[in-house]
């Protein structure tokens, strides 16, 4: 037994590389990882991947934002020190509310916005002095790289690959 | 392929024929390249004018703001033209990454790196001068709303300079992250085929480790997408809370409700003139003429003359009206004819001829798509909004309500000094990044080039045309 094996089928063109990533799926093996230089649209359907939920996060932040700036506003001009600012009413929230539109505007979209890329950043392991986790430099560049995981089929998969126009085929021992 | 296709009739967008690993070489190139004798002129020239600027701050800061041209009739002058010049300039970036990616606009990824570089270099510029306008600049930090002891109690809420504060630092920030997330596959690129250790430190440490995962590219492109959704209705949000720091005050010629949406349109029309103009010489020095097309250029044009017609339309509007309120003093607004025929006239029109009639050359096909045209016409629209917001403040302000207030207002080698060093600030930062960040969305431009590339375009028609 070898799990550890994989093997990264190397291509140079983002519908060579469709094409290949159908025929895998289709001989139903299981593709651990692919690595492209830039967004390939439906590949993330064609790899059966979860959709993100990002934006339903962002919601939720934004209306937090939207919370706090209800609040903020409340306490610091109603609640702890009313003053007559141009006879603007402030004795319930509510009565000077219009004037607060454009803070509460602004932290819905404060938080939203920040915290889905916190979010964002932390589930996809990206911060600074974090290691690049691609296995080929070039996938950066013009490379597009599947990595299959080998389960004693090593010979029959790479036959498969040959097949898929992939430019350059390498098994690789994980640790 | 069928999945690219795209009408024969549209243009391309990337010219030559352009594989994948040629993008990559061509962004690469001013980074992995030593820069030249021009780009150290141009630096160093950015550069004095920074330090004068510096140091004409340092003096206004020592000194107090007395030894400004303002006086206690026309309080904002300068400054605040300024601000609000750098902050309408700092609109077209955000417009471009986030209105245009709703659009689905394609020719945006082009210009989008530049135009938001601009715009965070702009926003940076534009604060400095309520800051510096505090005269104890140290003291910044009240516009917080933070808990105190100082007696200012807390923040006005009411006020629109605090809806300001938070509308420009959550414009600054939002942007900011919205530009370094587009950077980071970018930023890979370039750590990846980085040959110097340092360099590829930096980039390293840059590029947060992106290792452009299925699932990475996922998140990305629903991050962008969502980003884009809230920074729409951002930029639209921030020049509109500008125009407020005027319409919610009661001097007529500034209490105007037409304001918000003619200082959109106004932030608009500027920022798309200063993208023309720095695009128009980075395109050059770059080498970046395949990526940036007389087409991009023809599609900024008609932004400008939309933007500009909506503006125009407004001092067309806000001059009628005081005209026809027959009111003596709505005679002295900067759209009358009293400030056409008075001591500012030549303000007045300078913004007609710069704003206004100058543009309109933008409806003729040929200068619309010429890069030289369209770069002298960008120059003319930011001499021109400059004195929009000249106008606006200074003409307004020096006949006030009482007639032996009236007073003028005369700019001091102070006001232009610090003016003059945020240009120069400005440049600095942007020959910077020319040099050390990939100027196009690499990544984005890619993605494209088989549906709006000139050569994958000539494959698909079967034809070799051009």
């Amino acid at each position: 037994m070898s799990t550890n094996k994989v093997i990264h089928a190397l291509y140079n063109d983002d519908d060579v590389l469709m094409d290949a990533v159908k025929t895998v799926k289709e001989s139903n093996h299981h593709i651990e990882e692919v690595f492209t230089p830039f967004p390939v649209h439906g590949l993330d359907k064609l790899l059966g991947l979860p959709h993100t939920r990002l934006a339903i996060c962002a919601f939720l932040y934004g209306l937090c934002g939207l919370a706090f700036a209800t609040w903020m506003t409340n306490y610091m001009m109603i609640e702890d020190w009313p003053q007559d600012i141009g006879g603007k009413p402030n004795f319930a929230w509510i009565y000077n509310m219009p004037a607060f539109v454009p803070i509460m505007f602004e932290l819905t979209v404060f938080f939203a916005a920040h915290l889905m890329v916190i979010t964002f950043y932390m589930r996809s392991r990206l911060w600074p002095f974090k290691e690049a986790e691609n296995p080929d430099p070039r996938t950066t560049d013009d490379i597009f790289l599947m990595e299959v995981s080998v389960d004693d089929n090593e010979e029959e998969l790479t036959a498969l690959l040959n097949t898929t126009n992939a430019v350059e085929i390498k098994v690789i021992e994980k640790h | 392929m069928s999945s690219h296709y795209e009408a024969p009739i549209r243009e391309p967008l990337v010219l030559g024929e352009k594989s994948y690993h040629d993008i990559t070489m061509d962004i690469v190139k001013p980074i992995e390249g030593k820069a030249n004798k021009n780009w150290y002129i141009a630096f160093g020239i950015a550069l004095v004018a920074f330090m004068w600027g510096v140091g004409c701050i340092l003096y206004t800061i020592g000194t107090g703001i007395g030894v400004w041209g303002l006086n206690k009739n026309i309080g904002w002058a300068w400054d605040i033209t300024n601000f609000v010049w750098w902050v309408g300039i700092g609109h077209a970036g955000t417009l471009i990454s986030a209105v245009l990616l709703l659009f689905r606009q394609k020719w945006r990824m082009a210009i989008n790196r530049s135009a938001e570089a601009m715009t965070i270099f702009a926003v940076f510029q534009a604060g400095l001068f309520p800051l510096i306008h505090m005269g104890r600049p140290w003291n910044g930090y009240w516009v917080l709303p933070i808990p105190n002891q100082f007696g200012s109690l807390w923040v006005n809420f009411n006020s629109p300079l605090l809806w300001d504060v938070f509308a420009i630092s959550t414009y600054l920030s939002v942007s900011l992250v919205f530009w370094w997330t587009g950077l980071l596959p970018d930023f890979a690129m370039i750590r990846d085929r980085a040959v110097k250790p340092f360099q590829k430190k930096i980039y390293a440490l840059l590029s947060f480790g992106w290792s452009g995962r299925a699932k990475d590219w996922q998140r990305f492109e629903e991050v962008s997408l969502v980003l884009a959704g809230l920074a729409t209705p951002l930029v639209l949000s921030v020049h509109t809370i500008v125009s407020m720091d005027f319409a919610t005050s009661i001097n007529p010629g500034w209490h105007s409700t037409i304001f918000p949406p003619y200082f959109v349109a106004g932030a608009i029309f500027s920022g798309f003139a200063m993208v023309q103009t720095l695009l128009g010489i980075m395109r050059k020095v770059s080498n970046l003429e395949n990526y940036i097309t007389r087409l991009h250029v023809e599609y900024m044009n008609i932004v400008i003359i939309v933007t500009g017609g909506i503006v125009a339309v407004a001092y067309a509007s806000e001059f009628f009206i005081a005209w026809y309120t027959g009111s003596p003093y709505e005679n002295y607004t900067y759209m009358s004819v009293g400030a056409a025929t008075g001591p500012y006239g030549w303000a007045f029109w300078s913004l007609i001829l710069f704003n206004i009639a100058i543009p309109q050359l933008l409806w003729i096909t040929k200068v619309r798509r010429s890069f030289i045209w369209s770069f002298i016409i960008s120059i003319a629209i930011n001499i021109g909004m400059w004195f929009e917001r000249f106008d606006i403040i200074a003409i307004v302000l020096s006949k006030g309500h009482l007639p032996s207030t009236w007073t003028r207002f005369e700019p001091t080698f102070v006001d232009v000094g610090v003016f003059v060093g945020t240009i120069g600030f400005f440049f600095v930062l942007f020959l910077l990044y020319a040099r050390t960040f990939p100027v196009i969305a690499q990544a984005e431009v890619k993605t494209i080039m088989k549906s709006s590339g000139q050569h994958y375009k000539q494959l698909r028609d079967g034809k070799n045309e051009h």
